[in-house]
C-alpha cells in the first residue's frame, strides 16, 4: 500500500479537482450547504423545540456537530460508491483496491476544511472563546475518519457484489442525522437510554468535537458512552477491513 | 538463469448461469428471496445448483519466458488470452496454479485507462502514468517526450472531453509507450489511431522490444506479430496447443481455426425482437478473408411476433481509419422479411468486396422504420481481417490504412506520338 502512495494522492487530487470543476459556484457549495442546515436546525431545535444549549450560542452548538457529521456523511457516501464508479480501473489495472475508497475520504476532508473555516468565522462573530480542549481536535478528526472508513470499506465491497447496498447509504445518512446528537446535546437523551444510544459510533465523535470546540464547561463527554462508541468504531473498522481484504481479489471478476 | 516469468498449471474458472433469466447484477433482495423459497421447498435445492455451470477460461497453462524475450499470444476470441493477461498483471486471481514474476510489471490492457474527461491533458498524463505504475519524477523527466509523441502540445490545458477520440488514444498510448518496466504486458491496443500514428506505435514497440525488456503481446494482426515477436504461444479454449517460433505458430494458427467465420451469438429469446446470430463467412479460418474473394454476412433474427416494415442494416467499420466502409440494408418495404413470428435467416452476399486490406468489425441495427422502435443495436461485433494472402504486390507490399477500398482499374499506357518529334525539332 505504501508503495502506491503516489497513486493514492493522484486519485484523491483527481477527485478534488473534478469536484470543483464545472460547478457554477464551486467552493461555495461547501459553504452554503452546512450554513443552511445550521439555520434550519437552529430554528427547529433551538427556537421551536427550545432544547437546552448549555450556555453556547445555538448556531455554534449545531455547527460544531454538523462539521463531523457532514464529513462522515460525505465520506461514507463517496467511499461506498468508489469501487463501482471506478469499475473500469479495477478491471484494467492492478493497484491495492483499498486506495479507491480511502482516497475519496480525503476529498471529504477538503470540504471539512472549508466548513471549519466557516466555524472559525462564526466563533469570531459570536465572540466565543476558544478553550484549551481545542488542541484535542485532530484526534477527533482521526476518529471521524475511522468511523467513516470502516463502514465505507464494508459497504463499497458489498456494493460490488450486491448492487442494492447503494440504496442503504442515503438511508443511513438521512436517519443518522436525526439519531445522532447534531441538532441537540447528547444529555437530552434520558439516562437509562444513554448507553444504548452510544452504540451509534457518531455519538462519540460528535460529543468529542463539541467538547473540543465549545469547551469543557459547556459540553461534557459521557465517558462510558464514549468508550462504547469507540468500541463500535473499531469493530466496524476491523469488520470493514477484513471483509474488504477477503473479497478484493474477486472484484475484477464480478464488477 | 531462471526465467523472468514462469507459469505453472494455471487455471481460472467462472461460474455462469444457464437457463435462468440473466440479470446483470445480483441483488441481495433476489438472494434472500431465493433462500426463502428454498427453505420451504428443500427439493428445489438441487435444481438451483445445477443452474450454475463452471466454465474454465484457462486450464493447465504452463510456460516460461526468458528475460528480454518478446512473446506473442494468438488465439481466437474467447480462447483465454485476455484472462491470461489479467492474471499476469494481477488484476484477477487464478483459481489454481502459480505464476512467478521476477520484475516490475506494467500492463497495458486498454489505452487511456482512467482518463477523466473533465481533467486537462496534462493532468490526465500524470494520473494515467500513476495508474500504470510510473513514479512522479519518471513522468516529469519524460513529460516532453510523451507530449511530443502524442502530438497534443497545443491542447495540453484543454479538458480531455474536448479531444477527438484519435487524440485521446494517442495520448493514452504515448503515456504507456514511455513506461520502463522490466515486464510489459500489452493487449491488442495497436489497432488504433491513424496510419501514421500506428506506424509510430509499431516503431516504438520495436524499440521497446529491442531494448532488452520482456514483452508479452496479444494481437490479431499477424503482420505485427511477425515484426515484433520471435516466439508465440497459441491458446485454444483455455489450453496452450502450440508454443514455438512465430512463423510456425502463426501458420498453424491460421490453418487450424475451427470455422471460417467471425461470429456473434446471443441466447436470449424474450418478448422483444432480437439479433440472435451474426456471422461473417470469411475465406480463411479465424475471421481472415482474402482480398476480392466473395464474402457472406449471415444474420439470424428472432421475432416473437410478426413485424411490419422491419429494417435491418449493418455497417462495416474500418478499424484503422475509424470510419464506416459500407452500409448495406434490407428494408421490409423493398423485400419482405420478418412478417411472421419465429427465427428468420438473412444472407447478404458480396460477390466481389472491394474492402481494402485491414481490420473490420460490424455494427448491426435491427429496427422498425425510421422513427420507430430500435430493437437491437450491436456495436463492434464480428471482427474480421482482410488479408492479401496470395495477392501481394511484389514491388510495394500492401499496407493497412493506405486506402479506403480497392477498385478494379484498367490502365493504359501510351507514349505521346508527337513528343519525340517536338523534341527533335
Amino acid at each position: 500500500m505504501f508503495e502506491y502512495r503516489e497513486l493514492f494522492f493522484f486519485l484523491a487530487w483527481r477527485d478534488v479537482l473534478v469536484r470543483y470543476k464545472q460547478t457554477v459556484i464551486g467552493i461555495a457549495w461547501a459553504v452554503v450547504r452546512p450554513l443552511l442546515t445550521m439555520a434550519v436546525f437552529t430554528v427547529i431545535f433551538g427556537r421551536v423545540a427550545k432544547l437546552p444549549d448549555g450556555g453556547v450560542p445555538y448556531p455554534i452548538l449545531i455547527f460544531s456537530a454538523l462539521l463531523p457529521w457532514q464529513f462522515f456523511a460525505t465520506a461514507l457516501s463517496e467511499s461506498s460508491n468508489s469501487l463501482i464508479i471506478n469499475a473500469n480501473l479495477i478491471s484494467k489495472v492492478y493497484f491495492p483496491r483499498m486506495i479507491l475508497p480511502t482516497a475519496t475520504i480525503i476529498v471529504a476532508l477538503v470540504d471539512f476544511a472549508i466548513s471549519f473555516g466557516i466555524l472559525a468565522v462564526m466563533m469570531v462573530i459570536y465572540h466565543y472563546p476558544l478553550s484549551i480542549s481545542i488542541l484535542s481536535l485532530p484526534l477527533f478528526v482521526i476518529l471521524a475518519f475511522l468511523a467513516a472508513w470502516g463502514p465505507g470499506l464494508l459497504i463499497t465491497a458489498l456494493n460490488v457484489k450486491y448492487r442494492d447496498f447503494r440504496y442503504v447509504v442515503p438511508f443511513i445518512v438521512q436517519m443518522g442525522l436525526y439519531i445522532s446528537p447534531v441538532g441537540f446535546r447528547s444529555d437530552v437523551v434520558p439516562e437509562q437510554w444513554r448507553l444504548l444510544y452510544s452504540l451509534n459510533p457518531m455519538v462519540g465523535v460528535i460529543d468529542g468535537f463539541r467538547w473540543a470546540i465549545c469547551g469543557r464547561e459547556a459540553a461534557s463527554v459521557y465517558l462510558p458512552g464514549f468508550a462504547l462508541s469507540l468500541v463500535t468504531v473499531i469493530t466496524l473498522l476491523c469488520l470493514g477491513i477484513a471483509y474488504f481484504r477477503k473479497t478484493e481479489r474477486g472484484f475484477a471478476d464480478v464488477i | 538463469m531462471p526465467s523472468i516469468i514462469s507459469v505453472e498449471n494455471l487455471g481460472k474458472h467462472y461460474r455462469i448461469r444457464r437457463g435462468a433469466p440473466r440479470s446483470k447484477y445480483i441483488a441481495l433482495r433476489d438472494i434472500m428471496a431465493q433462500k426463502l423459497t428454498s427453505l420451504f421447498r428443500p427439493a428445489s435445492k438441487s435444481s438451483d445448483s445445477s443452474g450454475l455451470e463452471t466454465f474454465w477460461a484457462l486450464k493447465n497453462v504452463s510456460f516460461e519466458v526468458n528475460e528480454g524475450e518478446v512473446l506473442g499470444i494468438v488465439g481466437h476470441n474467447g480462447a483465454g488470452k485476455s484472462t491470461l493477461l489479467k492474471i499476469l498483471s494481477r488484476i484477477t486471481e487464478p483459481a489454481e496454479g502459480r505464476i512467478t514474476l521476477r520484475g516490475r510489471v506494467a500492463s497495458l490492457l486498454e489505452v487511456g485507462t482512467g482518463f477523466h474527461p473533465e481533467l486537462t491533458g496534462r493532468e490526465n498524463i500524470y494520473l494515467n502514468a500513476a495508474l500504470l505504475g510510473m513514479k512522479r519524477h519518471e513522468v516529469q523527466s519524460r513529460f516532453d517526450e510523451i507530449v511530443a509523441f502524442a502530438n497534443v502540445e497545443r491542447f495540453l490545458d484543454t479538458p480531455v472531453k474536448r479531444y477527438s477520440s484519435g487524440m485521446q488514444t494517442r495520448l493514452g498510448f504515448a503515456v504507456a509507450a514511455h513506461l520502463e518496466p522490466e515486464i510489459l504486458i500489452v493487449d491488442e491496443v495497436l489497432a488504433v489511431g491513424d496510419h501514421e500514428f500506428q506506424k509510430r506505435c509499431l516503431g516504438k514497440m520495436q524499440e521497446v522490444s529491442q531494448s532488452g525488456r520482456t514483452v508479452l503481446f496479444v494481437s490479431h494482426n499477424m503482420n505485427t506479430l511477425g515484426t515484433l515477436t520471435t516466439r508465440c504461444i497459441h491458446l485454444h479454449r483455455g489450453n496452450i496447443i502450440n508454443d514455438g517460433p512465430t512463423s510456425q505458430v502463426v501458420a498453424n494458427y491460421l490453418s487450424t481455426g475451427n470455422e471460417n467465420s467471425a461470429l456473434y451469438e446471443s441466447q436470449e429469446r424474450d418478448s422483444t425482437p432480437k439479433v440472435l446470430r451474426v456471422e461473417v463467412r470469411t475465406s480463411k479460418p479465424g475471421g481472415i478473408h482474402s482480398l476480392f474473394e466473395p464474402l457472406e454476412f449471415h444474420f439470424q433474427i428472432w421475432c416473437p411476433h410478426p413485424i411490419r416494415g422491419a429494417c435491418l442494416s449493418f455497417a462495416v467499420n474500418d478499424l484503422t481509419r475509424l470510419s464506416t466502409s459500407v452500409n448495406p440494408w434490407i428494408f421490409d418495404s423493398e423485400q419482405p422479411f420478418a412478417r411472421s413470428a419465429g427465427v428468420h435467416h438473412l444472407v447478404c452476399r458480396m460477390p466481389k468486396p472491394h474492402l481494402f486490406v485491414g481490420n473490420y468489425s460490424l455494427n448491426v441495427n435491427f429496427s422498425e422504420p425510421p422513427g420507430g422502435v430500435k430493437f437491437e443495436q450491436l456495436k463492434g461485433v464480428c471482427s474480421f481481417q482482410i488479408e492479401c494472402v496470395g495477392r501481394q504486390r511484389l514491388d510495394y507490399p500492401f499496407e493497412i490504412g493506405e486506402a479506403c477500398f480497392i477498385e478494379d482499374c484498367e490502365w493504359q499506357a501510351n507514349t505521346a506520338k508527337d513528343y519525340g518529334a517536338t523534341a527533335s525539332a
